[in-house]
């Protein structure tokens, strides 16, 4: 520990003793103003994926400007003092790289994976357009009929994404979870530069960034040029604490029927606010993950699968999902599309009653230790994509965990009991918390 | 018991550092199946990907959807074990396997821990060879595929590239839906699965790569006991055909707000001598990266879209050289107005020396970034077999793209591009865009 201390000093980083830790293959240091880096190593090829990620999403928009966190991440492809708009991208493809950028409710993420030898220029150029990005009216209008077309091609020729969306919204009376990440039609028709600008100046900066450097690369190198481009940027000043509003008690479960010409297929989804991971405290969210995996996390041989689809015979499909990486609460859910013959009342009925079984009887043991094998053996496949492990780390800080419990994450998930899932199944299933929808084609097709 | 096992082994090195550490061993059984090894120990973990040649197009007319339902099957229970348990079994050995028919091929991948690769390659066996396609299972997976069907039949994009192979390819298996229709799958008995089988998987039209924790002198034995069960000779391959839709525009009307556009004329052979330039120029044109030129006209300077694509597609059995861009119905006319253009510019005038340049250090920096994982590098072995490229051909892709001159690209742009030519397909409620038939 102390070696590798009086290495940094070598070097003359001012990097105090708590700002560096490095462990298996993963070494994370924090830069002077405030940026976070997590670098991990995978030496099988010289590649690298370079990221930075900011913490800032949709949900941190201001109401009535929805979307500008995902339009902002269109425009950061524009110009900056010295590059000139689509440069960027121009030099990464000359380089050979391949990039992309990701806009969530709760962080923002830009990529470009490289030959191990770009890293610098890469660097260069993602440090540059953090806090020296030039727009021009010419270049922002265009972009907007892109983002619009793009919720067309997303949102609004797809039933099943409209659903979505309806049903986000009927989740989260107060909280900004309820709008979609890429904005209401109307408010993204009416965003302008100045918006773009504002709310660039307030989060694009290093003291709300993390770099996260995955590939063939050494920690100490990752650092020396993450000083030179990243450390010398100053921080933002007007940072807002990332306090949202929460939500008050659900007293009524809520329904909502959609209907669509174009549906092909009805289904059913019920969603549950449900606890997310925080710092220090996984166990329910830990409990939660499992949960999902033995109601419907793997078809026939999950409690849904087998009950619904097997025995029943009144389902096609049924599954169970959570995410848990978020800054505040989501949602737990789970989904069932009825076999032919079967309404979605009939299938509703089906799957509140296994639910209610599985909450009886409790996991089956055999099938709770299959589970923890396949998330052991997850980790080791996981080894096999440093670009998944790389993702990891970015949700995961960008959402308040810390190295640490992303590191705890595959023990805590081994801790979980068959009666923490049962307690945190009793938790989060209130249906007061729930919105149950419904997407079904047009009354007239119904009958056929 | 050892066995003798013959191993050839071809060791590849490069100029393409990245790509140093991709060494493909031949390996041929002692049973006489043919793998391509890369050996990686890092990880214990094995990959295996096999791919047999033929896939959906195998289907007669009123099997159609056979193929594509037996591969979903395969995952269903083998032998004496139901769906259920050999899922169970899957799970116990946290073994990842998929089972996919495409249009010219059903490929087949595992993914195990070496911990247990014995077993888990075993259970993978059992599915490949063995499947037990019970009445059970068959009913509720035949459900599912119609359940999809169903689904895509109000999906603008399905439709258009339904419609598209319906125009370009007629009567020849091409021109029919791979997965089927839902008359033709609802009328499908076990029956037509297990000669559906027969017919696509067996050992003369296989491909196999290993990549892993496995050395080429486990790795025989292993290929004799997973795949040797299977049967030696398989359903005739269909006749090679030609897309032959005439210049035009088809519309088909759907009530949603943005219109699906997709475009198609005939393509370039992946075995012909301009293939590499023809893949330059596309790449130039409309390929994958934010700075085509389709790219630039249609949606940097025009906003009229959020992705516009052009893609060489050499089928096996018909090479197609097609398109796909999305706009609201009332722009959708201008986006092909502009792509129409911009197909005619390139093919009068070539490409400039500054795109041919820019292009190449894409394509050749990219190349190597392809390689970053197992399966990943497994399935582009297989890929390479299965369209008979050499096994030197990593080292020397490279060099084949910047063998491609200016020259070459303008007299392939000449004859390949073919304005004239473009059939689109457009799915919506297209303002102002006439139908030509």
């Amino acid at each position: 520990m102390f070696k590798q201390f009086a290495f940094l000093v070598l070097f003359t980083f001012s990097v105090p003793a708590a700002g560096f830790a490095r462990q298996d293959f993963v070494t994370s240091f924090r830069l002077d103003n405030g940026m976070e880096v997590v670098v991990l190593e995978d030496h099988r090829a010289p590649i690298v994926t370079h990221m930075v990620w900011y913490k800032v999403g949709a949900a941190d928009e201001v109401a009535g400007k929805s979307g500008i966190a995902h339009f902002l991440e269109h425009l950061m492809f524009k110009g900056t003092d010295k590059m000139a708009a689509g440069e960027f991208s121009k030099i990464v493809a000359a380089n050979g790289g391949s990039e992309n950028a990701f806009t969530s409710l709760d962080y923002t993420g830009y990529f470009q994976r490289v030959a191990a030898d770009r890293l610098e220029l890469m660097m260069e150029m993602e440090a540059d357009r953090m806090r020296n990005l030039r727009l021009t009216e010419e270049e922002v209008l265009p972009e907007r009929d892109v983002v619009l077309e793009e919720r067309n091609s997303r949102t609004e020729n797809d039933p099943g994404a409209l659903f979505s969306e309806q049903r986000s919204a009927l989740q989260y009376f107060n909280h900004p979870y309820g709008v979609p990440i890429i904005g209401w039609k109307h408010e993204v028709s009416a965003l302008t530069l100045e918006d773009a600008v504002a709310f660039y100046k307030t989060y694009y900066a290093p003291n709300n960034a993390i770099l996260v450097v995955a590939g063939d690369v050494e920690p100490w190198d990752v650092l020396a040029l993450a000083e030179q481009y990243y450390g010398v940027l100053a921080p933002s000043d007007n940072l807002p604490p990332r306090i949202r509003p929460q939500e008050p008690p659900h007293l009524a479960p809520v329904r909502a029927e959609f209907r669509d010409a174009r549906v092909g297929t009805p289904y059913l989804i019920r969603t549950y606010l449900a606890p997310n991971r925080k710092s220090g405290d996984q166990k329910q969210a830990a409990a939660l993950t499992i949960l999902a995996e033995l109601l419907g996390g793997s078809g026939i041989t999950s409690v849904l699968g087998k009950e619904l689809q097997l025995e029943q015979k009144v389902a096609l499909n049924a599954a169970s999902f959570y995410g848990g990486v978020s800054v505040d609460p989501q949602t737990f859910g789970v989904y069932v599309v009825p076999a032919p013959g079967t309404t979605l009342a009939q299938a509703e009925a089906a799957m509140d009653a296994s639910i209610a079984k599985f909450l009886d009887d409790g996991p089956d043991a055999e099938h709770l230790a299959r589970i923890k094998t396949q998330i052991r053996a997850s980790e080791i496949f996981a080894r096999d994509d440093v670009d998944g492990y790389a993702r990891r780390y970015g949700a995961g800080l960008t959402a308040g965990l810390t190295i640490q419990d992303i590191q705890d994450w595959p023990d805590v998930l081994q801790s979980v009991t068959a009666e923490d899932v049962v307690a945190a199944a009793k938790d989060v299933f209130v249906l007061n918390n729930s919105v149950t929808g419904w997407l079904m084609p047009l009354k007239e097709e119904a009958s056929k | 018991m050892i066995r003798f096992l013959a191993v050839f082994v071809f060791v590849l090195w490069n100029a393409f550092p990245a790509l140093a550490g991709i060494t493909i061993q031949q390996v041929t059984s002692e049973g006489g199946i043919k793998a391509w090894l890369v050996q990686e120990p890092s990880i214990p973990i094995i990959a295996m990907e096999v791919s047999f040649r033929g896939g959906t197009s195998l289907d007669a007319p009123a099997k159609l959807g056979a193929t594509n339902l037996m591969a979903g099957l395969l995952e269903e229970g083998t032998g004496d074990m139901d769906a259920a348990a050999f899922l169970r079994r899957t799970e116990e050995l946290a073994a990842r396997f998929t089972f996919d028919a495409g249009r010219d091929s059903v490929t087949v991948t595992a993914q195990v821990l070496r911990e247990n690769s014995g077993r888990a390659l075993n259970l993978f066996k059992q599915a490949i060879t063995k499947p037990a396609f019970n009445d059970v299972a068959f009913a509720r997976v035949q459900s599912q595929v119609i359940s999809i069907l169903q689904s895509n039949s109000t999906d603008p994009n399905e439709i258009a590239y339904s419609k598209m192979d319906e125009i370009g390819f007629g009567n020849h298996p091409y021109g029919r839906p791979g997965e089927g229709t839902i008359e033709t799958v609802s009328a499908l008995k076990p029956a037509d699965i297990r000669l559906a089988h027969a017919a696509a998987m067996a050992k003369d039209r296989m491909f196999v790569s290993v990549v892993g924790d496995i050395s080429a002198q486990e790795l025989g034995p292993m290929l004799d006991e997973v795949l040797g069960d299977l049967p030696e000779t398989g359903s005739p391959l269909p006749e090679k055909t030609t897309f032959s839709a005439t210049g035009g525009t088809t519309v088909v009307d759907f009530d949603t707000p943005q219109s699906v556009a997709i475009w198609a004329q005939p393509g370039i052979e992946r075995d012909d001598p301009d293939f590499f330039a023809a893949y330059v120029m596309n790449h130039i044109l409309g390929g994958g990266s934010f700075s085509s030129r389709l790219t630039e006209e249609v949606r940097e300077k025009r906003g009229l879209t959020y992705g516009v694509y052009s893609y060489l597609a050499p089928y096996d059995l018909a090479p197609i050289f097609g398109g796909t861009v999305a706009s609201a119905n009332d722009r959708i006319g201008q986006a092909i107005d502009v792509i129409r253009a911009e197909w005619k510019k390139m093919a009068e005038q070539g490409v400039t020396a500054a795109e041919l340049e820019a292009a190449k250090k894409f394509l050749t920096g990219d190349y190597p970034l392809r390689f970053d994982g197992n399966s990943r590098i497994a399935s582009i072995l297989t890929g390479m077999q299965i369209t008979d490229l050499p096994v030197d051909y990593i080292a020397t892709r490279n060099q084949q793209v910047e063998a491609v001159t200016l020259e070459d690209v303008k007299r392939v742009a000449g004859y390949l591009l073919q304005p004239e030519n473009l059939r689109f397909v457009v799915v919506g409620k297209p303002a102002g865009v006439e139908a030509t038939d």
